[in-house]
């Protein structure tokens, strides 16, 4: 069955459809961060080597994974933008981009917390810590950019330039463990192999990793509703919404 | 249950400071986000009221 992309891909359906999904969305990542915190913090046993110190890994790699699986959306929506000149890619790279530079900096702050215990300092220039600051960088400079840039169809396309010649980047941070010695360990876990860890501390973390995930899509989903109604604002279909006339539908 | 007292859980067997800084940013950064999404969205509203009043 077909899916019609270019009808969802039109801010006025894609708004109601944002408007619709998001509170299911919120809902879902809560009660999947309820149990994953559950999982983490009630039942996951004790670790060998870190003790209880390891518990910093039911945010840590969560936050980690989604400031890379964000920043690659962000590209996929800008190659959208530039190939079919959509209205709605440079919004949606734009309601992405705060959480995701909130979770790479989560990611670092985390990682940090969990360094100065483990390996005796906050933080070394190696090439996983380097490249994740990086990616954080890339963050706040698609923001500064897009922002600074007042002409916002010319502001999408400079962003979109920055998010896909940067997400070269996140090959290099998922690999930068294997390709150069690191303190940093390498993945705990990989398609190809089975997990380094014990059931529960997996499970944890993995529903921690899906919550955030519920999470992104949630607030994506609500920011744009915002950047929507601000850019089309003049249109008719905008001044007709409820929550904008004030008359119920 | 893992722990025998509350203190106990807070204290993390000594990691306490690094475990609780960890989940304690992550939750303030997340409600932080929501109540900037909420302000942003309450703003583009009122933007696009202001448009209401205008002749076309």
């Amino acid at each position: 069955m077909a899916i019609r992309w270019f009808y969802y891909a039109a801010p006025p359906t894609f708004y109601a459809l944002a408007a619709r999904l998001w509170p299911w969305l919120a809902m879902l990542a809560a009660a999947l961060g309820v149990a994953g915190l559950w999982i983490g913090f009630a039942l996951a046993p004790t670790d060998a080597q870190q003790g209880e110190g390891y518990r910093i890994i039911f945010v840590h790699v969560p936050a980690s994974w989604m400031s890379m699986v964000i920043y690659l959306a962000m590209a996929f929506w800008s190659v959208l933008g530039l190939t079919f000149n959509t209205r709605l890619s440079g919004m949606m790279t734009r309601a992405l981009a705060p959480t995701g530079a909130m979770f790479a900096f989560l990611s670092l702050w985390t990682g940090a917390l969990w360094g100065k215990p483990m390996w005796g300092t906050w933080w070394v220039w190696d090439a996983r810590l380097t490249s994740e600051l990086i990616l954080f960088f890339l963050y706040l400079g698609y923001m500064a950019l897009t922002s600074a840039i007042d002409d916002v169809r010319r502001a999408d396309r400079a962003g979109a330039l920055i998010a896909i010649v940067g997400a070269i980047n996140v090959p290099i941070i998922y690999f930068s463990v294997k390709w150069w010695n690191t303190l940093h360990q390498g993945a705990s876990v990989s398609l190809t192999r089975s997990p380094s860890m014990a059931q529960l501390m997996l499970w944890g973390m993995l529903l921690m990793a899906l919550s955030f995930w519920a999470y992104t899509l949630a607030i994506v989903c609500y920011r744009v509703r915002s950047l929507i109604i601000e850019r089309e604002r003049h249109t008719e279909w905008v001044q007709a919404l409820p929550e904008v006339s004030g008359v119920k539908a | 249950m893992r722990w025998e007292s509350w203190s106990q859980f807070w204290d993390m067997g000594g990691y306490g400071l690094y475990v609780w800084g960890s989940m304690g940013v992550t939750a303030v950064f997340i409600l932080l986000e929501i109540w900037q999404a909420r302000q942003a969205y309450l703003s583009a509203l009122a933007l696009a009221r202001t448009e209401v009043q205008e002749p076309s």
